[in-house]
């Protein structure tokens, strides 16, 4: 039990910091947003008018008051679900603007993580059961390879040989001529659009789960249990699946949670070069428009989602593995 | 043991016995160590080729990386080997010019990124158990579970002017957290060994005890910890150049990869502007890792060759 209530108490407190650093970010920050908006409307060299500067502060519903009452402010807002209007989609909410890109990120990455998470594990297990062999090395020199590239490059690549030479593709946004919904026409629309975001990320993300299984798995490799396992004649089929890939396969339960949550900062890059409508090009597009309240936002939810999926990494793992409760208890 | 505190391989090594004193009491030097590995000798030189091209930048680069004089959007030839971009600069000039950036923030940040992972992880670890150890083991957790990327950009995205320094800067104070995690846990095993405790005996303060007595015998986890952070480093500044929040004062691989999307050299058919930047990057980062697989074997012998 004192684990648990462990966990929870420092996924509170971090999530108390994460709140604060994001209430923080734009006020150790010179420059006030009312004045670059009205800058930006009014042209560089105009001078500014503090009428005008005022009148957009009161349209952007800029916080006033000490930095305390607008911390107070500011996480009152929050626990109403409230962060504010954006600058670029003006007047629309926040919220509304991210739940549209939402989904396009969420399935992309979820079918890319479990499709990597699979092949990884597989290719891992493997790799290990054949040490040194020339599998092995293949495999593990292609990986840190690959491991070295940017993905933006990759895509970049990716869009060069099969979207414009090879014509095979669609090579940016989500859909074309459909109109979303559940229908044939779009979801056929939208996954040939998704196939290069989607081999961007395959290419890069499995290397993780390869490696991480090889290691883990030559460990368990060693261990008594394998021995005996062998000495009792058992097939290698059965040795290599049941007994060792099941118990290397545990620290990566906790490592797939989190790949799950960190969804956003890997795909940022890749989602702006294939102008894909999900949460990173959101994000690259927030950056480029200075589109502060929308930037906040994600950058809070990125963080969010990522301490829930810590947290509930942290929780699984102590259901799967007792020795761990033990010794953290 | 004979001399303590000079030699990092002494302390990781198992025990010695009588007889081989002598061989153990004389160790490789690190750079030995780090040579013997074919893959570390091939980095070594890759690495010290980027330095030197970095260096002669003005000799080797045929034009300045500013100079817009030249045609807009021209395809590789004999006079401009990548092609020049949308203001008619060369792009092998910048190309040239760019690796002054790479390597410049790979080496501060680097080094920045260690400095706070060792301080921080040093401190917390000899004071482990105590309150300092817990805030700053909170302060390093709370930092490993941010996201890196969408933080360095948050905080990029505000500032007007964007020169090295604040990217090296950003990108330093978001990613020494591991490090340091790797750090607390080395110092745990070294604190309670014998030359701590004479140290202490005879009146040093913590903080010399930390910083003169423990971390020499820690070079290895630092150089791998250094390497580390400043291939990080290198990839992130591209990264952030890539989604147009680059230096402003200086053209670096990122900004011109950034250029050549923004002005879709892909569509164009000007494949080398976009494929020669990434592909010079990867290699630089790939023979940052081989560096550190000689790194790996000071501080495991057991990888050793032969």
């Amino acid at each position: 039990m004192r684990y648990y209530l462990r966990k929870l108490g420092f996924f509170v407190l971090t999530l108390w910091a994460v709140v604060t650093i994001n209430f923080l970010i734009p006020r150790v920050q010179p420059g006030d947003p009312a004045e670059i908006m009205v800058q930006r409307l009014a042209g560089k060299n105009a001078q500014l008018d503090q009428a005008q500067v005022q009148a957009m502060r009161d349209l952007l519903g800029t916080p006033t008051g000490s930095l305390g009452s607008q911390y107070v402010q500011y996480l009152g807002q929050l626990l109403r679900g409230d962060l504010g209007l954006s600058y670029n989609y003006y007047p629309f909410e926040v919220t509304r603007v991210i739940g549209q890109a939402f989904w396009w990120t969420v399935v992309l990455v979820t079918v890319v993580q479990v499709l990597s998470f699979v092949v990884g594990i597989l290719l891992g297990a493997f790799a290990a059961w054949k040490r040194n062999g020339r599998f092995d090395t293949t495999v593990t020199l292609v990986s840190t390879f690959l491991g070295t590239l940017q993905p933006f490059w990759i895509a970049l690549l990716l869009i060069y040989g099969l979207g414009y030479s090879l014509g095979w593709f669609a090579t940016s946004g989500g859909y074309e001529q459909s109109t979303p919904g559940f229908n044939g026409a779009f979801l056929y629309d939208a996954v040939s659009h998704a196939f290069l975001p989607a081999l961007t990320l395959m290419i890069v993300t499995p290397i993780g789960w390869i490696l991480g299984m090889r290691n883990t798995m030559i460990m368990n490799l060693s261990e008594d249990y394998i021995k005996l396992a062998k000495a009792k004649g058992l097939p290698d089929r059965v040795v290599a699946l049941r007994y060792a890939a099941r118990n290397a396969l545990l620290p990566s339960v906790t490592g797939f949670a989190l790949a799950l949550g960190g969804v956003l900062g890997g795909t940022i890059l890749v989602e702006t070069v294939f102008d894909y409508p999900g949460l990173g090009r959101l994000m690259g597009e927030a950056v480029g428009l200075k589109d502060y309240p929308l930037l906040q936002a994600l950058m809070l939810l990125t963080a969010v989602a990522t301490l829930v999926a810590n947290l509930v990494a942290d929780l699984l793992y102590g259901v799967l593995d007792p020795r761990v409760r033990r010794s953290q208890a | 043991m004979t001399v303590v505190g000079a030699d990092p391989m002494a302390e990781s090594a198992p025990e010695q016995t009588g007889e081989q004193v002598s061989a153990a009491e004389r160790p490789e030097a690190w750079w030995s160590v780090v040579w013997s590995s074919k893959k570390a000798r091939v980095g070594v030189v890759v690495v010290g080729l980027y330095v030197l091209i970095a260096l002669l930048a003005p000799l080797i680069a045929p034009h300045a990386p500013t100079d817009g004089s030249f045609v807009p959007l021209e395809p590789p030839s004999g006079a401009h080997l990548l092609g020049t971009n949308v203001g008619g600069q060369d792009v092998f000039s910048q190309l040239v010019y760019g690796s002054r950036v790479s390597l410049l923030v790979g080496l501060l940040g680097g080094t920045l990124a260690t400095v706070i992972a060792l301080v921080v992880g040093l401190v917390a670890g000899y004071a482990e158990g105590t309150v300092v150890d817990d805030v700053l083991s909170f302060v390093t957790n709370v930092a490993l579970v941010i996201p890196v990327l969408p933080l360095i950009i948050t905080l990029v995205a505000y500032s007007e002017v964007r020169g090295i320094g604040l990217i090296v800067g950003v990108i330093a104070i978001t990613s020494w957290a591991g490090a340091a995690r790797g750090k607390r846990a080395q110092i745990i095993t070294l604190r309670n060994r014998d030359f701590v405790t004479a140290a202490r005996f005879s009146g040093d303060g913590p903080l010399r005890i930390i910083f003169a007595e423990i971390m020499p015998n820690m070079t290895s986890l630092v150089a791998a910890a250094f390497v580390g952070a400043a291939t990080g480093a290198i990839g992130a500044e591209a990264g952030l150049a890539v989604l147009g929040l680059g230096s402003s004062d200086a053209v670096s691989w990122g900004t011109i990869l950034y250029q050549a999307d923004a002005a879709g050299a892909v569509s164009q058919g000007l494949f080398a502007w976009v494929f020669v930047p990434g592909l010079v990057l990867a290699v630089l980062i790939t023979a940052m890792s081989f560096i550190n697989f000689g790194v790996d074997l000071l501080s495991n012998p057991h990888l050793r060759e032969g």
